[in-house]
């Protein structure tokens, strides 16, 4: 099979998916209908709408390739870091520092990436943007807490953009026999973590009676995670097919992603519990804002980034 | 007809940019003459409130702006009156030949709706909201039957603070609440300070970092 049927079978398979999901959500919705209105049923549909939606949105980009993936990702960087840094206290002498990260540090990273140079996008801003920063808000002049607020400008940036890069960073990656089919990377590992969000949703619903984490994420069962975490895994070991691993590898990388995108769901809510808030926004219906929905793909993506780039690389 | 797509152009950008979302926690968008009282911080307050009406509720409400400022060029007139059919009030008592409050009740009679920031000025101080002027209490005891709305402008002094030059992407979020009205027998004093109350009862947990 070309790259091209590979991803035109993926997207059938996503949106024979989605159809299914807007029937069961359809049904669900007319049975309940007479009685008192369910918000998790009401919850459920949008969520399923705004599915629909952001499939279209990936799906697009794909057909514009490299170019549609990065412009893709650097719009989803700057949305999700306008999330954080709005629910982050700054103060005034924090502006030329914050301007620099949306306008300088965020496109220049996405433009390393577009000329493929590895050896500065993996350290333009762990180094250079890390360096700069405080020095930015030193020349400002205002010392108080300056610590707390250099530190927390550099966590955005080294979430929101620096780990969310290395989603589109699969394309640049020079697998021997792999040519021409990055996006099909990028595919596999938006599809195994975001599957796995959604799994462990649905087996949460079904299943979950034991709370795993009431103090960061009320809504989180053993059940939920278990049940979600194994099928994730199970459906990534099933799409080897499109990746340059074995099934069992792709099975043992499909596990290590959720891992790491449940851990990252509970990072992002502990900073949300901090700050008095249930969602990062109100972007995307249903689902709450940008980082809502990438918090799982954000720590996933770096691990899996270098886990493939160290093994499949020469 | 141009103004009106300049309008649409102006919300449309101020959407993008501060993806603000209108939140009516004490009243609903409904049609009828209403006063809305903001906090001020700045120049672009009334374009997020505008924002975030529904386009019928947006072509009858117009701003209570500084003649002092707008008046100031040929663009930023043409800008104020043709696009944002401001009403322009004098705010030098010295030098005024119309009451303030003489316009705005003119433009209320009119049938139009008002975007009105009670502290007189931009609020550029560490305090949260100014004192506010006595028209609110004038308007308020001329027209008892216009819903006086408290509106609280969120996170927009963050975006562009004073003396910046280019503007931050953060999200705002514009809150309306319940309608005040001047109770019997209250004096002056006391209705500006719990109009000045309602509206602060609706900010959240300040981000400016103390």
């Amino acid at each position: 099979m070309t790259a091209t049927e590979q991803s035109l079978l993926l997207f059938g398979g996503v949106l024979a998916v989605l159809v299914l999901a807007s029937i069961v959500g359809f049904a669900l919705a007319r049975r309940h209908a007479s009685s008192a209105p369910n918000p998790t049923i009401d919850n459920l549909n949008s969520r399923i709408k705004a599915w629909w939606l952001m499939v279209i949105v990936i799906g697009l980009a794909f057909a514009f390739g490299k170019a549609g993936i990065i412009i893709l990702f650097t719009l989803a960087s700057l949305a999700a870091l306008r999330e954080f840094i709005t629910l982050t206290p700054t103060r005034r002498g924090d502006h030329a520092a914050l301007a620099i990260g949306f306008f300088v540090v965020l496109p220049l990273q996405y433009y390393l990436i577009w000329i493929e140079w590895y050896g500065l996008y993996s350290i333009f801003i762990p180094v250079y943007a890390f360096l700069l920063l405080p020095i930015i808000v030193a020349v400002r002049g205002d010392t108080r807490d300056f610590m707390g607020r250099v530190a927390e400008i550099q966590w955005g940036l080294m979430i929101c953009v620096f780990c969310l890069s290395h989603v589109p960073a699969l394309i640049t990656l020079p697998i021997p026999g792999f040519a021409g089919r990055g996006l099909l990377l990028i595919a596999f590992l938006v599809l195994v973590v975001q599957s796995g969000d959604v799994l462990q949703y649905v087996w949460g619903k079904l299943l979950g009676r034991h709370q795993i984490a009431p103090r960061l994420s009320p809504s989180k069962t053993v059940e939920g995670t278990v049940g979600g975490i194994l099928s994730a895994t199970l459906l990534g070991a099933a799409l080897w097919w499109i990746t340059p691993f074995s099934a069992w590898q792709a099975g043992l990388i499909a596990l290590a992603i959720n891992l790491m995108g449940f851990c990252g769901g509970l990072v992002m809510s502990a900073i949300k519990r901090d700050r008095g808030v249930k969602d990062w926004g109100w972007l995307i219906e249903g689902h709450g804002g940008v980082l809502d929905r990438l918090d799982s793909v954000i720590f996933a993506a770096p691990i899996f980034f270098h886990v493939t780039r160290y093994w499949w690389t020469p | 007809m141009i103004s009106g797509l300049c309008a649409s152009v102006i919300t449309g950008l101020a959407r993008l940019v501060t993806g603000v979302r209108g939140e009516w926690r004490g009243c609903e968008p409904a049609p009828g003459t209403r006063i809305y009282f903001a906090n001020h911080n700045s120049h672009l307050d009334f374009v997020l409130i505008w924002s975030v009406l529904p386009r019928a509720l947006r072509q009858v409400t117009r701003p209570v702006a500084g003649a002092d400022y707008w008046l100031k060029g040929k663009v930023r007139q043409l800008v104020g009156e043709r696009v944002f059919n401001a009403v322009l009030i004098d705010r030098a008592p010295a030098s005024q030949e119309v009451n303030p409050v003489t316009r705005m009740i003119a433009a209320l009679d009119d049938g139009a709706s008002l975007i009105l920031f009670p502290e007189g000025t931009r609020n550029l101080t560490e305090m949260r909201v100014l004192p506010f002027k006595r028209g609110l209490y004038h308007l308020a005891k001329a027209k008892p039957d216009v819903a006086l709305i408290p509106v609280w402008i969120e996170n927009l002094n963050r975006v562009m603070p004073k003396g910046e030059i280019v503007p931050i992407p953060l999200l705002c979020t514009v809150t309306f609440g319940a309608p005040v009205q001047v109770a019997a027998g209250e004096d002056k004093s006391s209705f500006l300070e719990r109009a000045r109350e309602a509206l602060l009862a609706l900010a959240p947990e300040g981000r400016d970092r103390p």
